[in-house]
């Protein structure tokens, strides 16, 4: 269509309205949608890792990173975070090849990934709260609970999809608008993990070495 | 025992928290309530609930919330011009040891409430509403991206502002000011539900508007009618496009900021606190790295209103297409860079200010050009002098004084002398009042028959265009003159009594604007009793330019029978110079979006969470989270979401137009 569009373009009487109706496919915008809105959450992490960059060293004379972070554990976790993705690439694979049984099986893995990061993570904050490393106690511990918290709601929110859109396939098949929740699920799960290495760089790496 | 339990039911909401010792607030709620009970009892009477709620409360249709919004809006404008006359009736009065009629705790919640209400629920829900009526017509699309999302942004704005009233009446606002400062805003200081009003009000229409912003870029990138190239846009939906971009690439950092005052409120951390290591500067500069963008966004639609109108009542295409898109781009961009200049006085250094200060007067440059594109568009054209018309004049002479002024302010050392001072007060109202409203309203006046199919009246419509114009210099010109004198805003009281005469001039500018405001409904009343003398049967009553000029007014559900086909920047203009002629028959079956009422009902769980929030009602802040989860997720299980308009029907309603055409000429 668009290519026949300059030729007409000097025509006395072109064409001014097209007779057949394009059904523009359902869901055109969906992909472009979901990105706007991942770059819009991404702009809510940024203000959540400038506020940490501001006030992540005022210690209000309180426990310091050194004093509190378990690589460890946080190395662990960064692996189930990481596992999970893979998984969910996995369970894209299947459904680009149209076994449900498959994908599903895939999706459970990935969620079940997902909670044993989140149960490692709880495990910590319990842990640093125990100890008297409250989100009160300092400014420094304020910021680290909000930025590394949010991101643990924003994997609750996205188990909670997942578990829904098991339903749904299981339910209704992978039928087009199916593939599209889990593409948009996909890709906000790989976001996700990209915020986690920006958290597992710049709070824990950085922060034992300051 | 049963005062614990009162306590875990009412939170603490108690007889008090009603404000019945402030006669004023008493008396304005007993008029509330008496007009509220004569509404909704007239709609009762009428049997319209039913009518409402299918047609309009649950429509998906773009048209339709966008009138919606442009109703909201109106209604709230006068909620918030109420506060400002108050305000300068109270400075008007307070001299010679008068303390004027209101009290502090009064006069502090009326001024936070004026700004925010002219903000985010005048300001804001106008553009969003002629956003979202003529960007899908402009570009010849049927709908915007999302429908079913654009009706809940739309109820979450509105969830927005029955928070904001309903503060009035029950507790208290905020008095920090309409951007809520820390520490004054903290638990400590502010430790009533005001503060809380705000956060919660803000948050809800912040979902809505930051929704309706991704909505509004998709529909532009992926629905534009085939032909229409970027540098094709009308002007309004470039203007769009940018005032969107902005949207989504701010509203997270003001949800972001609000977030972590509340959690120094709610939960004790310690951000913005003065002790254990908070840092309130980090507060003022996140929420001015949304601040300044939000008035970029608010002024790029009005720009795109006037390049509208300039080139539709001068007959010509508008000068400088090109330098006018890249202006607005190099403006959306600059917006971004240039928000310390609110806060020069923090203490930077001068480097810092120096960079904020050049970025600031450097917007001045895109700005002037634009200017000189209307200009030029308008020599040597056949100029129209209609309403929209003249405040587009209106507009450039208002508005560029108010730009010089912005200029003045962007350099550092003067803002040193003039921050805080109502000469800044009387700026930015030169440029939100002589920008963004007098475009809004020359936007009502040039769309209103293509929403409703009849012009609005023009002798109405003056006498309120000359008391606004001539009202906003009496009420701020006065302003700037005591700026330079040193008064700083948010006064309420004064010793010098030889300031009173200029806030009496202030005070009957504002009683000038009050009549134009009065003028204006007086001509919205008018217009539609007399709306058969002034119908219009072409869809064209303006020689328009731009396609929805090229379907019906009121356009039909599905907006265009066919799609169009787009040549030049001015489609319509094109399609009418060489011959178009309207499709008659072979019509389709055509595919639209279903009605939902799961807007509605998401935006009123959102409000009583809110309100379960502001008054530590934990219970109902539970119950209606959990039921937002529910519905929500209840929502994604409805696949059938879409019908067809039978061929049959379109084949009607285009013959209704032919008749109607046909009966015109």
């Amino acid at each position: 269509m668009t290519a026949s569009i300059p030729a007409s373009a000097n025509d006395k009487k072109p064409v001014f309205y097209q007779r057949e109706e394009h059904g523009h496919a359902e869901g055109g915008s969906t992909m472009l949608g979901f990105w706007i809105y991942l770059m819009s959450d991404c702009l809510i992490f940024a203000v959540l890792f400038a506020t940490y960059g501001v006030l992540g060293a005022n210690y209000a004379a309180g426990p310091a990173p050194k004093d509190l972070f378990d690589l460890n554990l946080v190395a662990l976790n960064t692996a189930m975070l990481l596992f999970s993705s893979i998984t969910y690439g996995f369970a894209m694979l299947e459904m680009v090849k149209g076994n449900q049984k498959t994908t599903l099986i895939w999706l459970a893995v990935t969620g079940l990934f997902g909670l044993a990061f989140l149960g490692i993570e709880l495990y910590e904050f319990h842990h640093l709260i125990e100890i008297g490393a409250t989100p009160q106690r300092s400014a420094f511990l304020s910021a680290f609970f909000t930025l590394v918290g949010t991101h643990g709601l924003h994997v609750t929110f996205g188990i909670i999809w997942l578990v829904t859109l098991m339903v749904q396939v299981s339910r209704r098949g992978l039928i087009e608008a199916n593939k599209r929740r889990l593409m948009c699920l996909s890709m906000f799960w790989h976001f996700l993990d990209v915020i986690w290495i920006g958290v597992f760089t710049f709070v824990y790496l950085m922060g034992m070495l300051r | 025992m049963s005062e614990n339990l009162i306590k875990m039911i009412f939170g603490r909401l108690t007889l008090e928290s009603f404000p019945l010792h402030e006669p004023i607030v008493v008396v304005t709620f007993a008029v509330v309530a008496l007009m509220g009970m004569a509404v909704l009892g007239a709609i009762t009477y009428f049997r319209l609930w039913g009518y409402l709620w299918r047609e309009w409360f649950t429509t998906v249709d773009h048209k339709r919330i966008g009138i919606m919004y442009m109703i909201l809006g109106i209604i709230m404008l006068l909620r918030g011009f109420a506060d400002a006359i108050m305000m300068r009736l109270q400075q008007a009065m307070a001299f010679n040891g008068s303390e004027g009629y209101l009290n502090a705790h009064h006069y502090d919640q009326i001024f936070t409430a004026h700004g925010v209400i002219m903000i985010f629920f005048v300001a804001m829900p106008l553009v969003t509403g002629l956003m979202n009526y003529v960007v899908p017509l402009q570009i010849g699309a049927r709908d915007v991206a999302f429908p079913f999302l654009n009706n809940f942004s739309f109820w979450m704005t509105v969830g927005g502002a029955v928070l904001v009233m309903m503060s009035l009446f029950v507790g208290e606002f905020a008095r920090t000011g309409w951007l809520a400062y820390p520490p004054l805003s903290g638990a400590e200081a502010s430790p009533g539900v005001g503060v809380d009003y705000y956060i919660w009000a803000l948050q809800v229409a912040g979902v809505g508007t930051t929704l309706s912003g991704i909505n509004l870029i998709c529909t532009i990138v992926k629905m534009r009618a085939p032909g229409m190239a970027m540098m094709k846009m009308p002007v309004f939906t470039w203007t769009s496009l940018c005032t969107n971009v902005l949207i989504v690439a701010t509203f997270p950092v003001l949800t972001a900021t609000l977030v972590l005052l509340s959690l120094d409120r709610y939960v004790g951390t310690n951000f913005f606190t003065n002790d254990l290591g908070g840092n309130p500067m980090m507060y003022v500069n996140l929420i001015w790295i949304w601040g300044h963008p939000e008035v970029y966004i608010l002024i790029l639609p009005a720009f795109g209103i006037f390049s509208e109108v300039a080139s539709t009542f001068s007959g010509k295409r508008l000068f400088g297409y090109t330098s006018m898109v890249y202006a607005t781009v190099v403006i959306t961009i600059l917006s971004y860079l240039v928000w310390l200049h609110h806060f020069f006085t923090m203490g930077s250094g001068a480097s810092v200010n120096s960079f904020f200060g050049i970025t600031t007067m450097i917007i001045s440059i895109p700005t002037g050009a634009k200017i000189f594109n209307w200009l030029f568009t308008m020599y040597r054209g056949r100029i129209r002098f209609e309403l929209p018309m003249m405040w587009t004049i209106a507009f450039m002479l208002t508005f560029t004084i108010g730009g010089m002024t912005g200029v003045l302010l962007a350099v550092p050392p003067a803002d040193f002398v003039l921050h805080n001072s109502l000469f800044l007060v009387a700026h930015f109202h030169n440029v939100i009042i002589g920008g963004v409203l007098y475009g809004l309203f020359a936007g009502i006046t040039f769309w209103w028959p293509k929403a409703f199919g009849f012009k609005l009246d023009p002798f109405w419509g003056k006498v309120s265009f000359w008391l606004w114009v001539v009202g906003f210099f009496f009420a701020f010109m006065p302003l700037y003159v005591l700026g330079l004198m040193g008064v700083t805003r948010r006064l309420r009281v004064f010793d010098d009594p030889s300031l009173q005469i200029w806030f009496w001039l202030a005070g009957f500018g504002a009683f000038l604007i009050f009549c134009g405001i009065g003028a204006m409904l007086v001509q919205f009343a008018v217009s539609i009793m007399r709306r058969e003398q002034l119908r219009d049967t072409t869809g064209d009553p303006w020689d328009g330019r731009t396609l929805e000029w090229a379907t019906s007014s009121p356009p039909p559900d599905y907006n265009f029978a066919f799609t169009p086909v787009v040549y030049d920047n001015d489609a319509w203009w094109d399609m009418k110079k060489r011959g178009y002629e309207r499709p008659m028959d072979g019509f389709k079956p055509i595919h639209m979006p279903k009605n939902t009422g799961v807007g509605v009902v998401i935006a009123g769980l959102s409000v009583a969470l809110s309100v379960g929030l502001i008054w530590y009602i934990w219970w109902l802040a539970a119950v209606c989270f959990v039921a937002i989860l529910a519905v929500a997720i209840s929502h994604t299980f409805n696949y059938d979401r879409d019908f067809h308009i039978e061929a049959d029907e379109v084949t009607r309603t285009e013959g209704a137009r032919t008749k109607l055409l046909a009966a015109g000429e």
